[in-house]
């Protein structure tokens, strides 16, 4: 009994450390792949190529004084920057980095995810809420819709995969997809889907975690030139942190839930190749995927708010309705 | 795009745009009556950073106030310049030498292009684009060292003098405008592919916030305000000054009244002026920059006078009222982003606030300009 205690202790702050090395040092990186992109150096004074960045920075937000505007809701007010950050630590838990690194798989992996994912959402809507703000009140009812929206089409492209592996257990999803790459969820032609339209499937999951995760282009939320800064414009010291932080946790989420349900997890993409660790290929393909998150970030202007919602209502829902009925009819003829 | 409920006015709320916030590029205020996320009504309040250059005008002598036209726009600094010197010189009869008056041309569609290019950058960035602005820059940097070479200053010029220029252009100068050319012609491509062929930036701007042209002429909105709503009007071609008669140049006109004819104006206005500089670099006379003859002390006669110009922002109009003496009597001016700017209070109405600040956006507003 004792050891099965250590054993979630150490999961979880296994959990906790991965979740806020990553979301620190996604911001030294955003910042430099944003530099690189602009053609200028980005952070490079503190430490070799500017890596203790994040620690220093975070050193002066905690060093900053929390303010609380007068009228504010107090208790929403220090309980939504926690919100925001903590679902995509428990989202670690269940998410498996190889046939071996896993805290605790479940057989309803998938779904664990999406529950602690649309509380997430939950963070914005108190923040806006509580801080007595017009612009926080407009972005955290922007967050709303946004997240409504969003979370649809994600949940019936996920079915999709969910329903061709017949599992909701993410290790038994990423099993499913080993063999070479073009096993994979992505490519339709070998894997157990033979549904054509899989690389539509993945660009409507793609698109909606940028949604869901407040990416630019569709970081209505936090629109800097409309709304000052969103829902955390009243937010200074470690409560700005843990947003800032949050939402690079949030990204880590989304990114290796799109390399589990599509690009097969931990699996190498040529079999001769399966001899370097399967953590090694989770990560690879993970940091990738952030990549292009990054990259188009710094490459697009925002959308609109009516833009968001028809892309969602109008496109992303029908096609992905489409698709998994399309799905389901495939896994009935085969 | 869905059109709004209909609300008592008891269920709108005030939002207070500004005076520091990220949109309005300076300290403009504007109060907005919201309903939710569309505009019910807007007003502009400015004055913040009101300096009295008008009222500077009435008590400095005329070699003083040179000065107080480039804190007016510190974007295009040099066209506002041009106009002052031009109506004196035409006040007081003084001569400019040819060469002066080219190196005057060249300077001022040199700063044409920056201020444009500033614009770009912080108009795709009010979009949520940010690395524009970061190329944009770079770009500008490069006629900000040519400039301060020969000028001395970067952003607020001194330079120009009544009767020529204070200090001539070199060899150095010249190959570096010439090497700039080229340089432009190619990041303007990379920009028209960057932000203009962008589905999600077009999107944003085609067919919003329609500007006509009566709007236009009861507002006497200029530049590329009027120019993207089909008005033909550049003082530069409609009342020539100085030596731009002697240019090929062509004035950018579009009809769809939209954002995207604005943006497309300005554009393409950075091709002209490409097109004035080249032209004025292979016509450069020889001779002095400062006439042989020039009063000590400037008296224009007693009169009215006026001259416009045409500036990165729209035609400038200053007027001079002498008495004989050595100060003014009275010296108004036309600041052009004045007018531009309240054409967004009737423009405005029903639009979301984030097509609003599109909008204003694409109005090019440098503040310090309207309060003067």
């Amino acid at each position: 009994m004792s050891l099965t205690l250590l054993n979630v202790i150490v999961a979880v702050v296994i959990a906790i450390g991965f979740a806020a090395l990553n979301a620190a040092y996604l911001v030294w990186a955003e910042r430099r792949g944003a530099a690189r992109i602009q053609r200028r150096p980005g952070p490079n004074i503190n430490g070799p190529w500017g890596l203790l960045q994040p620690p220093l920075d975070g050193i002066k937000l905690m060093a900053k004084q929390l303010i609380i505007p007068g009228g504010a809701d107090k208790i929403l007010f220090i309980v939504a920057p926690v919100l925001a950050m903590f679902p995509a630590i428990m989202s670690f838990v269940t998410i498996p980095f190889s046939e071996t690194i896993v805290a605790k798989n479940m057989n309803v992996g998938v779904l664990m995810i999406f529950a602690f994912a649309s509380t997430g959402s939950m963070a914005l809507v108190f923040a806006g809420w509580s801080s007595r703000n017009k612009y926080a009140m407009m972005s955290s009812v922007r967050a709303v819709s946004q997240a409504v929206a969003y979370e649809i089409p994600m949940l019936i492209t996920t079915i999709t995969v969910v329903m061709i592996a017949g599992s909701m257990d993410l290790m038994e999803i990423v099993r499913q997809q080993s063999g070479s790459f073009l096993h994979w969820n992505i490519f339709p032609l070998l894997g157990n889907s033979h549904n054509i339209l899989m690389p539509i499937s993945f660009l409507i999951f793609f698109t909606c975690t940028l949604a869901e995760t407040n990416r630019a282009p569709f970081d209505l939320g936090e629109a800097e030139s409309e709304l000052v800064a969103g829902f955390h414009t009243e937010y200074g010291s470690m409560g700005f942190g843990l947003f800032f932080m949050g939402e690079y946790a949030n990204i880590v989420i989304g990114s290796c839930l799109t390399t589990i349900l599509f690009l097969g997890g931990w699996n190498a993409p040529l079999p001769f190749l399966s001899f370097i660790p399967g953590v090694f290929w989770f990560l690879l393909k993970l940091y990738l995927l952030i990549a292009t998150f990054i990259w188009i970030r710094w490459t697009f202007p925002r959308t609109t708010i009516y833009g968001l919602l028809n892309l969602s209502w109008k496109i992303l829902i029908p096609l992905s309705l489409f698709n998994l009925l399309f799905t389901a009819g495939l896994l009935k003829v085969f | 795009m869905n059109a709004p409920i209909e609300l008592q006015p008891d269920e709108t709320f005030i939002l207070n745009v500004g005076p520091q916030h990220p949109a309005t590029h300076g300290v403009l205020r504007v109060k907005m009556e919201m309903n939710g996320e569309y505009i019910v009504e807007a007003e502009t309040v400015i004055g913040y950073i009101h300096r009295m250059h008008e009222k500077m005008g009435e008590v400095k002598t005329y070699p003083q106030y040179l000065m107080n036209l480039s804190r007016m726009d510190y974007l295009g600094a040099l066209g506002y310049s041009h106009g002052h010197v031009l109506l004196v010189e035409k006040a007081s009869g003084i001569e400019v030498p040819e060469r002066a008056e080219y190196i005057r041309a060249i300077m001022v569609e040199l700063n044409r292009v920056s201020s444009h290019l500033f614009w770009f950058g912080a108009f795709v960035m009010d979009l949520g684009g940010f690395s524009p602005l970061m190329y944009a820059l770079q770009d500008r940097e490069h006629i900000l060292d040519m400039l301060e070479a020969v000028t001395g200053s970067r952003l607020t010029y001194c330079y120009f003098r009544f009767g020529g220029v204070y200090n001539d252009v070199d060899d150095e100068f010249i190959s570096s405008a010439r090497r700039f050319i080229p340089r432009m012609r190619k990041s303007l491509k990379k920009y028209h592919k960057l932000v203009t062929g962008n589905v999600i930036f077009r999107k944003r701007l085609e067919g919003i916030a329609p500007v006509s042209q009566e709007m236009c002429r009861k507002y006497g909105a200029s530049s590329a305000v009027a120019r993207g709503s089909g008005i033909n009007f550049d003082v530069r071609k409609n009342e020539p000054y100085s030596v731009y008669p002697e240019f090929d140049f062509d004035v950018p006109v579009f009809h769809e009244c939209d954002s995207l004819a604005r943006y497309n104006v300005r554009m393409e206005e950075i091709e002209q002026s490409l097109r004035i500089i080249e032209q004025g670099l292979d016509k450069l006379p020889d001779g002095p920059i400062m006439p042989k003859k020039k009063p000590k002390i400037i008296k224009p006669p007693a009169g009215d006078y006026y001259q416009a110009v045409e500036t990165a922002r729209g035609s400038f109009g200053i007027r001079l009222v002498s008495d004989g003496g050595k100060i003014p009597y009275r010296l108004k001016l036309r600041s052009p982003t004045y007018s531009n700017m309240h054409l967004f209070d009737e423009a405005c109405r029903g639009m979301m606030i984030m097509d609003a600040l599109a909008f204003m956006g694409s109005l090019d507003l440098v503040i310090p300009e309207i309060d003067r």
